[in-house]
């Protein structure tokens, strides 16, 4: 490393990366297509509170009470019940996923009632994914009372007189809406996959095409080429995360409180994490292929680790810690602790500092790894 | 500190092949110094260590009186390098390209440095032009325009003339020879032996190792290389005949004429009383015929 750092030679590569960000029409539809198609593709798609799902009901008697109870259930919103005429008709609906619950009706069902024997209903439920029926299952609680208005006050459902009570109070998003949870972290998601995956390929494109014989052969040091490469895409990261919260805030109803100064600073740092590990996997690779297969390579701890789709506080210590090192958790923990819940920079802080980290270390192995010759 | 480049003893190995062994060379400043030898012998890789893109497992030396081991970075300053393959962005325009140079190697009069090369090279009305949309013989013209903007004192050119038609190769040596005659030193490889015949000094390598070194007439002067020529009729039969003879190096058919070659005198002679129909006469070697002959000579 001979010779310090030119800010006319730095202006030099600069000025050429951000012709080459102009002229490529596929990197500039990803910048915009990229961020409005997931954004609207998951806003709307994914969902962690499924209604509607589909049912069957096996019943002889088809009885009052049993209209009473389906009538409920229907109710609830989870459920969508359509009876069925067999035993095997319902093993192959749960079987085939056509149905997630088949609701058994004891013969007899009203008699037993009447007599106060407190007769079982048997819900086979499709608990491959527990997720999927975990609020249809819980709803289920609330319908013992679902009989109270057709039978004896000595037949209905006492209600125990508790002791104490619980009050729950949800805050900062009070209707649990899972799309406020999952548009905060979409806004890091898509700055994760346009940021790194385009400067993945910078340094590797240079050696692909000859180019960086050349570059190598010109007085241009390591950092000077590297901070060239890494500036557009920060501007074009923050041109994502305005088109992000503009369409969040007018399509998803997303709220944006908080201190958006702040929040713009953070995501700054956490675009530049981003490239550092981007132009890192670019330096470290022989190839265009490779770089991509390393970036895919983080692309799914940080989609399944960092609490974006799964509540972080579920997982195992251990993975919890692998997710500490992801500047994406922290940045989701950032994005939706500014706009849900309107913090400030007292709880950004935390959080800041281990992006900080991450950047510098990834950086420095991105410099030491740069290579000057071509041996 | 006369010579441009001086090299002695220069080894580099990519695990066990040895691609440069033993080459030492001296350039005087301002000489056009040709770099000639058949695909691998080393050319590429010598030309690479020179301006500090390879360093050498073992030797040394300097270049324009720079080491070449410890002083790469002022070598890159000085030094105008052009690679074997385009190696300018395809998507910046030709002014763009200059540009980009100009400014790398931040030189203060950035915009008039570009206007001149550019008029200089006969750029100027494709400024505008991408460089990918370029022809082969353009492209070449851009990546010598490339190389000189900065004024070096040396030119590392590798195979600058691969794939280009000959009037724009002999165009791109005209070109070589008036930066020579204003004190450039030169060292371009090449395939091509009419361009041999344009330097001032050919430099033949195989697997790593300089053959045979000096002007183009004292090349082929000194190879002991004797050559019969014949006219006649049903050339094509004798040279298959003539080709299994022994003492006959190549026998090889061009046109009208049957050229044989090989070092052994009297073993041509003999061969050639094997054909009386042919009337044979003496002719003093070609550069390509020598360097066909070192090709096929063996390592």
């Amino acid at each position: 490393m001979i010779g310090g750092f030119s800010f006319r030679r730095f202006l030099a590569v600069l000025r050429k990366e951000w012709i080459q960000v102009r002229r490529d029409p596929l990197t500039l539809q990803m910048i915009i297509a990229l961020p409005v198609m997931q954004l609207f593709l998951f806003g709307f798609a994914i969902n962690t509170d499924p209604k509607h799902l589909p049912a069957g009901l096996l019943s002889v008697d088809h009885s009052r009470y049993e209209r009473s109870i389906v009538a409920a259930l229907q109710n609830t919103g989870y459920y969508e019940i359509r009876t069925l005429d067999s035993e095997a008709e319902a093993e192959r609906g749960l079987a085939q996923g056509q149905l997630l619950f088949v609701i058994n009706m004891p013969a007899g069902f009203d008699r037993a009632v009447d007599r106060g024997e407190r007769p079982m209903i048997l819900m086979d439920a499709d608990a491959t994914d527990p997720a999927a029926i975990g609020g249809a299952t819980a709803a289920l609680a609330a319908l013992t009372t679902a009989l109270d208005r057709d039978l004896p006050a000595s037949l209905r459902s006492t209600p125990a007189i508790a002791p104490f009570r619980f009050a729950l109070h949800p805050r900062y998003n009070p209707e649990q809406l899972t799309v406020l949870n999952i548009v905060p972290g979409l806004i890091c998601v898509v700055l994760t996959i346009s940021t790194m995956f385009v400067t993945t390929l910078s340094i590797t494109r240079e050696t692909e095409r000859g180019t960086m014989e050349n570059l190598l052969a010109m007085p241009v040091r390591p950092i000077e080429v590297m901070l060239a490469k890494v500036i557009p895409y920060i501007v074009i990261g923050y041109g994502q995360v305005m088109l992000i919260m503009v369409i969040a805030a007018i399509v998803f109803g997303l709220p944006l409180r908080g201190e958006i100064s702040w929040l713009w600073l953070a995501l700054g740092l956490f675009i530049a994490s981003n490239l550092a590990l981007g132009i890192t996997f670019s330096t470290i690779a022989r190839n265009q292929m490779q770089a991509i297969q390393m970036a895919q390579f983080t692309l799914l701890p940080s989609l399944l680790l960092s609490g974006f789709m799964f509540p972080f506080q579920g997982m195992p210590r251990w993975a919890q810690w692998a997710g500490e090192i992801l500047p994406i958790t922290h940045a989701l923990r950032i994005v939706r602790g500014v706009l849900l819940k309107g913090n400030g920079i007292a709880e950004i802080l935390p959080e800041l500092w281990p992006i900080a980290l991450f950047t510098l270390v990834v950086g420095v192995i991105a410099m030491r790894s740069y290579r000057e010759t071509l041996d | 500190m006369n010579a441009a480049i001086n090299i002695s003893d220069l080894h580099k190995s990519y695990g066990r092949r040895k691609v440069v062994d033993g080459l030492s060379l001296t350039v005087p400043t301002g000489e056009i110094c040709g770099f000639l030898g058949a695909n691998g012998s080393g050319k590429t890789t010598t030309i690479r260590m020179l301006c500090g893109l390879v360093k050498p497992d073992s030797g040394g030396g300097t270049c324009l009186g720079l080491d070449i081991m410890r002083d790469a970075a002022q070598i890159r300053r000085q030094v105008g390098y052009m690679t074997q393959r385009f190696s300018f962005y395809e998507d910046l325009t030709v002014a763009e390209n200059l540009d980009f140079v100009a400014a790398v190697f931040e030189r203060d009069d950035r915009a008039e440095a570009v206007r001149d090369t550019m008029d200089r090279m006969g750029l100027a009305e494709r400024a505008h032009q991408l460089a990918g949309q370029l022809s082969g013989g353009w492209k070449q013209r851009l990546a010598l325009a490339a190389c000189i903007l900065h004024r070096p004192k040396l030119l590392l050119l590798d195979e600058p003339t691969a794939g280009v038609d000959a009037k724009a190769r002999r165009e791109f040596w005209d070109l070589l020879h008036d930066l020579a005659a204003e004190g450039l030193t030169v060292l371009v490889s090449t395939h091509y032996m009419d361009e041999a015949a344009r330097c001032g000094r050919i430099v033949y390598l195989s697997d790593g190792r300089i053959v045979v070194q000096g002007t183009p007439d004292a090349v082929t002067g000194g190879s002991g290389l004797v050559l019969f020529e014949a006219t006649g009729t049903g050339l094509d039969l004798a040279a298959r005949a003539l080709r299994a003879a022994a003492g006959v190096e190549s026998a090889a058919v061009f046109g009208t004429a049957l050229r044989i070659a090989g070092i052994d005198r009297a073993a041509l002679h003999a061969a050639t009383d094997a054909t009386p129909d042919l009337i044979w006469q003496e002719v003093p070697p070609t550069l390509e015929d020598v360097f066909i002959h070192l090709l096929g000579r063996p390592a």
